[in-house]
């Protein structure tokens, strides 16, 4: 579902004295239907690097990214738009949210995208904000205003209101309390059963050992310092 | 391009199958059938004298696409938005819309388009409204141009129009001079709008309004051009504005675009010097 072929990144700053940094080079990941893929490495390896190229966040500088039969190193805009609606899923770190608009709206808005009726997504949205304890009173109002767990939690809702045939998770368990930690693992182990490919970062080891089927540590995919 | 599209569509569908999975496949097949350009630029350029307003633009927007454009104060964003919107004559370049090529299009025919397909939001909502006439009067008007002539019709599509854009009906009869300016600006999109366009230009249409004011009028037009299928540019120097509202973004200096592609991934991954300037010298809140 996700294979990733001899991909390098390179960051070049213009305004820094035009500094070339390549962060990445050779990398190289296969994840099939059903499977999550951890990714491993010390801070600033290129973990969340990789898991936005994935995502077409960041470009690719060679290789490719094949997500589904898209190559999301070369494809157009309009593809990728494509292909996170109905293909890749995304839960990053932080909840980004046009201000104002209601958490049951947030969390049913990638549904809303895809079509689907707003009765359908928005009871859809409810039931994940339910399971994830997001109080019901909370549900009108904007996430912007949460704590960061609820935030968090939100961010999470959203990210599993669609049943995307892949899926890249930011550190889903991180500053979640034992019981929805427990609920979000829940999430991931139901996504993995109906077949989604998963790439996920989780500095949790409980959590890791628990729903990755296998680790890649991408300090391999560090291009070695030029001496 | 073409065989990717059905691909996907596959993958839209999980292996154990799910309730609302029928219905995702078949509106997702209603959105994606069109893929041919509704508005194709070629080449376009717009000279002042010697001066360059815009050269060399190139872009396709595609049914159902926000496309940014940004970039400062005499970059030639306004200056291109003139030229797609039939304001300004190329003076060289083509404009395809829907196939057909405007260059070679007459007045009457670019007028009768301007009036059904297309719509223009201004910055100021005094450009785009009559301050003279009452609120339902502002969007009843519009839809006598393209022919409406049921009093009771229109004041029913009027009324349910500035309903849309959260104008409470008892304001109806009010000029838009009494509106604040969230309102005035509401009001004007309410306007453009109600003839059922397919292409909207927007020129810095949150500018000069309160933050607040702001996010509402966001939350406004993503659900607009989500439930009405509708393709935008939009003109703004406000990046946070586009982030939010744009699917793809194109980054214009001294009239030529510098960079162009997804939205987020210009953002957050800039590879033009001027597009790592102007993403790092916004401030953080």
């Amino acid at each position: 579902m996700i294979e990733i072929t001899n991909l390098s990144k390179v960051f070049t700053l213009h305004n820094q004295g035009s500094a070339v940094i390549p962060v990445m080079a050779g990398a190289a990941l296969s994840v099939t239907p059903g499977e999550c893929v951890g990714l491993t490495g010390r801070s600033g390896s290129g973990k969340s690097t990789l898991m936005r190229m994935i995502y077409g966040n960041y470009l690719a500088a060679g290789g490719s990214i094949r997500v589904g039969d898209l190559d999301v190193a070369r494809a157009a805009p309009r593809e990728i738009i494509r292909l996170r609606r109905e293909v890749l899923g995304y839960v990053s770190q932080f909840l980004r949210v046009v201000p104002r608009v209601p958490t049951l709206d947030v969390v049913a808005e990638p549904l809303l995208q895809l079509g689907v009726p707003v009765d359908a997504a928005r009871a859809r949205a409810a039931d994940l904000l339910a399971r994830l304890n997001i109080a019901e009173r909370l549900w009108g109002l904007s996430p912007t205003t949460f704590s960061g767990g609820e935030q968090q939690r939100v961010n999470i809702a959203r990210g599993f209101a669609h049943p995307y045939p892949a899926l890249l998770l930011d550190e889903p368990t991180a500053s979640l309390d034992a019981a929805n930690r427990e609920v979000v693992l829940g999430l991931i182990e139901e996504a993995k059963a109906r077949g989604a490919a998963i790439v996920g970062i989780f500095h949790d080891e409980a959590a890791r050992d628990r729903v990755c089927d296998r680790l890649v540590d991408v300090t391999g995919f560090t291009p070695r310092l030029a001496a | 391009m073409t065989g990717g599209q059905n691909s996907l569509k596959n993958f839209g569908a999980p292996a154990q199958g799910d309730r609302a999975m029928g219905a995702v496949d078949m509106d997702t097949c209603a959105k994606v059938k069109e893929d041919r350009p509704l508005l194709s630029v070629q080449g376009v350029m717009k000279l002042y004298g010697s001066r360059i307003g815009c050269t060399d633009v190139t872009f396709d927007l595609f049914p159902g696409e926000v496309l940014g454009i940004v970039g400062e104060s005499g970059s030639g964003k306004s200056t291109l938005l003139g030229c797609l919107a039939g304001h300004l004559k190329p003076d060289a370049g083509r404009i395809l819309y829907d196939g057909r090529d405007m260059g070679a299009l007459g007045e009457p025919e670019r007028r009768r388009l301007s009036r059904t397909e297309w719509a223009f939001v201004h910055q100021n909502a005094r450009d785009g409204l009559r301050m003279g006439v009452s609120a339902g009067g502002n969007v009843g008007e519009r839809l006598m141009a393209v022919g409406a002539r049921n009093y009771a019709a229109i004041r029913d599509t009027a009324t349910d129009w500035l309903g849309r854009v959260e104008i409470a009906a008892d304001r109806i009869d009010d000029r838009p001079s009494a509106f604040s300016g969230g309102m005035q600006q509401r009001l004007q999109i309410a306007r453009n709008l109600v003839t059922g366009p397919r292409l909207v230009f927007m020129d810095e249409p949150t500018g000069g309004l309160d933050v607040s004011v702001q996010a509402r009028l966001l939350d406004l037009l993503r659900g607009l051009v989500r439930d009405l299928g509708l393709s935008v540019v939009i003109v703004t120097h406000d990046l946070a504005v586009v982030r939010l509202l744009a699917d793809r973004l194109m980054v214009m200096k001294s009239g030529r675009v510098v960079e162009q592609g997804l939205t987020d991934q210009v953002l957050d991954d800039p590879q033009h010097g001027y597009t790592q300037l102007l993403v790092s010298s916004v401030l953080q809140v």
